[in-house]
């Protein structure tokens, strides 16, 4: 496992540096939108990837709470942190695509404002986490997380009609993909799933190392009371 | 080509933003392995 | 099914007894309420028909203040007197104590909505070009929406550092499809400009789901451990 690590990463640098050659050279200029129009190789696929992770979030956090698997847990705040990366980069180059195309920074089309919720939802979920540092905490975020989830749907209805009732421009392709553009899009798509896979798996592994570090410490406190090492600690309550 | 100039903005944009995050996990890493280097020590 | 709602009734009446008893609290809201939209007013002075416009959205987001404050107040007793553990140890349904603590802030909230409303209407000289009659079922509706949300999240803040600032910051995000839905209704119906129906049933669809989630998932919050 220790070897496979790093050169999965080297891997992954690969395929995105492909990627981005692909999407910066070898993608044809869109006809209306001019060479700007190439944010969209990297716009929507971390949209894909950050939506991936989010379920991914939302599925540990259930199985946390029928389990309550340590390792469900893990994966919950990893991946939760990862999707609000992503899903800032999504925010970021949204209304940078949008000021030259439309000419506006900000419109409320769709998936956008879906994206911006998303990105409030976890944040939220994210200082919770922070906020709360007792046993409680993994149960309360996966809670937390779950009625995120639910609102997600809501969300997208409620935009959905607000739109429908005024206009809006849209933002994205307009029209369906060249080949070539197909092509360049899906390579992209594949390099920052990966991307995304790698990062979070690199975060989940940051957060058992925390979590073995935090009983290594309390067993050390405990040893250095003078008490003998009990055989379940507090921490690994959370284990069971 | 003043459109390019967002073109250049968002690619620099992303990776600033997976750099900044990539290093703050390398950078708790080390930190986390440190920590345990000195328990293993102390122990 | 007789015992929960035995419970959730005896629940109720405590706690308006406690609020009626210490008027503090309750003046204390007023007189916040009366000042949001003085506020409000200052802030915010357009002519009539630019207010039928966005009178829906500063109605709705001076609700919203006075509504968290409200309920950063619902919980602070009960923790102050261990009554929480009191309860996670008797073999009462958890659903009972939410559901009142629910209502009791819903009827809270109301009153503070009766008294904000005529002052609305007086600054801004509203008058409502659609039917006005909608406008009770979306103010019950979004009302319910904020406070049963607000009372679950109030209840998971209570074991988190900086608890007064956690409860807008979880409520505000979620609230977000609702919030919007009050405002809507409430702009069309004042502007007359259309069917507030759509956004009707998504706060009753709001309603449902987050008071269903809400009942549901407070035994697991209340016995996390």
């Amino acid at each position: 496992m220790k070897r496979v690590f790093p050169i999965l990463w080297v891997l992954t640098a690969l395929l995105l540096a492909y990627g981005t050659y692909q999407a910066l050279v070898v993608a044809p200029t869109e006809r209306t939108m001019g060479d700007v129009q190439r944010i969209f190789y990297y716009h929507v696929p971390c949209a894909w990837t950050a939506f991936c992770l989010f379920f991914t979030n939302l599925f540990a956090s259930v199985a946390y709470l029928i389990r309550k698997n340590v390792r469900a847990d893990a994966l919950a705040v990893a991946s939760a942190e990862v999707g609000v990366v992503f899903c800032t980069i999504v925010l970021v180059t949204g209304p940078i695509w949008a000021r030259p195309v439309w000419g506006i920074w900000w419109t409320w089309d769709i998936r956008l404002t879906t994206t911006l919720v998303l990105w409030l939802i976890y944040v939220s979920y994210l200082v919770l986490r922070r906020f709360s540092d007792t046993a409680q905490t993994p149960i309360l975020a996966a809670v937390l997380a779950i009625f995120g989830a639910l609102d997600v749907p809501l969300v997208y209805f409620s935009i959905w009609y607000f739109r429908t009732q005024h206009p809006q421009p849209v933002m994205g392709k307009g029209g369906s993909l060249a080949p070539a553009m197909l092509h360049a899009f899906l390579i992209n798509l594949l390099a920052f799933s990966v991307f995304g896979f790698m990062v979070c798996w690199s975060r989940y592994r940051l957060e058992m190392l925390k979590r073995e570090v935090e009983q290594a410490q309390a067993l050390e406190s405990l040893a250095g009371a003078g008490a003998r090492p009990a055989a379940s600690l507090p921490l690994s309550r959370s284990a069971r | 080509m003043n459109a390019i100039k967002f073109l250049i903005a968002a690619y620099i944009a992303t990776w600033l933003v997976h750099g900044v995050y990539l290093g703050s996990l390398l950078q708790r890493f080390s930190k986390l392995r440190q920590q345990l280097r000195e328990l293993g020590k102390g122990k | 099914m007789n015992s929960f709602w035995a419970i959730t009734a005896a629940t109720l009446v405590k706690d308006i007894r406690l609020e009626w008893r210490s008027k503090d609290a309750l003046n204390s809201m007023l007189f916040f309420s009366l000042l949001v939209v003085v506020i409000f007013s200052f802030s915010f002075d357009p002519n009539a028909e630019e207010s039928r416009q966005i009178a829906g959205g500063l109605v709705w987001v001076a609700f919203l203040f006075a509504t968290v404050v409200a309920l950063n107040q619902t919980w602070a007793r009960e923790l102050k007197n261990q009554v929480l553990d009191a309860y996670r140890v008797s073999p009462a349904s958890p659903n009972g104590l939410f559901l009142a603590k629910a209502l009791g802030n819903f009827i809270f909230v109301l009153l503070l909505e009766a008294v904000m409303t005529p002052l609305f209407i007086v600054f801004y000289n509203l008058r409502a070009l659609g039917p006005a009659w909608q406008l009770i079922p979306v103010g019950v509706l979004g009302t319910w929406a904020l406070v049963v949300n607000g009372t679950f999240f109030a209840a998971l803040s209570l074991r988190t550092r900086s608890r007064e600032i956690m409860l807008p910051l979880l409520l505000f995000p979620i609230s977000i499809p609702a919030i919007q839905g009050m405002v809507e209704a409430t702009r069309i119906l004042l502007a007359g400009d259309g069917s507030a129906r759509f956004w009707i049933v998504l706060l009753l669809t709001y309603d449902v789901v987050f008071t269903t989630a809400s009942l549901g998932l407070f035994g697991t919050i209340l016995h996390a451990e």
